[in-house]
């Protein structure tokens, strides 16, 4: 009690007030009044371990390089800050039509673009036609990065050890696990919308805002809230990492294969087989409609990749 | 100074990309290091974005038979964030696995404690 | 009313950053952060790119902030949890 009431004498200005509140230190009182600050094992070990560490940094005289350095950095921020606002001085006025960046190939790109890729939505003809190596470069960075993940938190007999095992063992009889029976009603009005509504933007991508990373998202974090909360028991029945290896690899195949029907038939001045239908049909503008579909995939299986690897370590 | 205020989200850019670049030099946590980093991203994509806006034209989805280009704002710059944006979603996954796995290991996410925490190992 | 909007996004974006830079908890800087890439997907929308704010809206707000929670839950830094 006495605690409380010092730390209301200590913090009386409104802000400092608002300062705490934001921070979460004023519930905390609230809710747990006079309990006295246990000084746990851990925490001691760290308080310890602080206290040799600056010692250790003065021995070194670290602390006087930290002081410089902090010094330098400010001076660094401040001057890329300054002249990077001597380039904006310099720049064309916002939202000028003779901006410089308006040049003949932006005139091409809306011009041609409907009877070139037959998209409708020219960003996704754009970054799916004419600027495809690019995409699939960075399809394939996602599939790398999920590898990354996979590397690093992957659980199987090369990355953990013993005690490592026990430990998260320890926090999964903790946590345990109990279906929350208010999440579980809505995620079950909220989930077939989501899925549908991120279908809806893979297919609609070369017609409407939207495409393959947006709708493969909506699609991955239906999978996340489904991975929520039935558990990710129920959801291995039908997503399993040989199902997301299989899916994810021959998504990236697909694209590849048909990017490079198109780049051989253009570099060797042959006609393309693939009609481009009537412009603002859902079957239309040629290869962007598998493109997409491909680049969904990718990206819907690799933020469910990500989720999973990060809460259980394994997919 | 007016300049600046009708190119205002050119230099909120800049000021958001100083603050992102401080973060990522002066924070000791590594949580925050990778938010900063995150700051420092969307500073570039507003940029670029801006750079294609032009006022009074619609977004780039076209409409009706014949297309000009007098009518739509610049796609490239659309794209370009497009592509950046998913990126920059993947490389704050694969940091936010590396500090997972520095935490199993050192048990904190402090920079200066973790260099010095390698040193004592090297030293032993 | 779109002029206002135009002035007022940015300076919340900075308002935003700074308060990510100062939090004393990572929590609140993460919730700081996501409400950040909202603001972000809303100027998307005044700067007539719509695909942007969707996936802006979907990557920035839902997932990485997600994967910025599941992290701070895996070092322990989650107050009024079993981890603590």
């Amino acid at each position: 009690m006495s605690k409380m009431a010092r730390i209301r004498k200590e913090k009386k200005t409104p802000w400092q007030k608002f300062c705490a509140w934001v921070n979460g230190d004023a519930a905390e009182q609230m809710l747990l009044p006079a309990q006295p600050p246990k000084e746990s094992k851990k925490k001691a070990a760290k308080a310890k371990r602080e206290k040799t560490t600056s010692n250790h940094r003065k021995d070194m005289g670290l602390g006087q390089f930290d002081h410089i350095y902090r010094i330098c950095a400010v001076l660094i921020g401040i001057a890329i800050v300054s002249v990077l606002m001597a380039v904006v001085l310099k720049l064309p006025l916002f939202g000028s039509p003779d901006n410089p960046s308006v040049n003949e190939v932006v005139e091409r790109y809306v011009e041609k673009g409907l009877e070139e890729t037959g998209a409708v939505n020219m960003v996704a003809g754009m970054i799916l036609d004419y600027r495809a190596f690019d995409t699939f470069g960075e399809s394939s960075v996602l599939f790398l990065a999920v590898t990354c993940v996979t590397m690093l938190l992957m659980r199987d007999r090369n990355n953990t050890d013993k005690k490592e095992d026990m430990l998260t063992a320890q926090e999964h009889v903790i946590e345990g696990y109990e279906e929350d029976i208010i999440l579980t009603k809505i995620s079950r009005l909220i989930i077939p919308c989501a899925l549908v509504y991120g279908i809806y933007v893979v297919l609609n991508g070369h017609l409407s805002p939207g495409g393959g990373f947006s709708g493969g998202t909506i699609m991955g974090s239906a999978l996340i809230l489904f991975a929520v909360s039935y558990g990710m028991i129920r959801m291995s029945r039908f997503f399993t990492y040989a199902t997301f290896r299989k899916v994810t690899s021959s998504a990236l195949m697909v694209y590849a294969a048909s990017k490079a029907y198109s780049f051989f038939t253009g570099a060797n001045h042959l006609e393309s087989h693939i009609p481009l239908g009537t412009p603002g049909a859902i079957l239309s503008s040629g290869l962007i409609l598998v493109l997409d579909i491909c680049v969904g995939i990718v990206v819907a299986c690799t933020m469910y990749g990500f989720y999973a690897l990060f809460t259980k370590g394994e997919l | 100074m007016e300049h600046l205020l009708i190119n205002h989200y050119e230099t909120a850019a800049v000021i958001l990309f100083g603050i992102g670049f401080l973060n990522l030099l002066l924070q000791n946590n590594l949580v925050k290091k990778v938010i900063g980093f995150g700051v420092m991203d969307s500073a570039v994509y507003l940029f670029l974005a801006s750079q294609g806006y032009i006022e009074g034209r619609m977004a780039p989805i076209l409409v009706g038979e014949v297309a000009h280009a007098a009518d739509y704002i610049n796609p490239i710059p659309a794209g370009l964030v497009l592509t950046g944006i998913v990126v920059s979603v993947s490389v704050t996954a694969f940091s936010l696995a590396l500090i997972q796995r520095l935490y199993q290991k050192y048990q904190t996410v402090n920079f200066d404690e973790i260099v010095q925490l390698a040193r004592q190992k090297g030293d032993e | 009313m779109r002029l206002v909007l135009e002035l007022i996004l940015p300076i919340l974006l900075i308002v935003c950053a700074l308060a990510v830079t100062f939090s004393k908890r990572l929590l609140v800087s993460v919730v700081i952060y996501t409400s950040f890439s909202l603001i972000m997907s809303v100027i998307w929308v005044l700067l007539e790119s719509p695909d942007l704010a969707i996936t802006e809206a979907a990557v920035g707000a839902g997932v990485s902030g997600l994967l910025l929670i599941y992290t701070l839950k895996k070092i322990h830094a989650l107050k009024g949890t079993s981890d603590e």
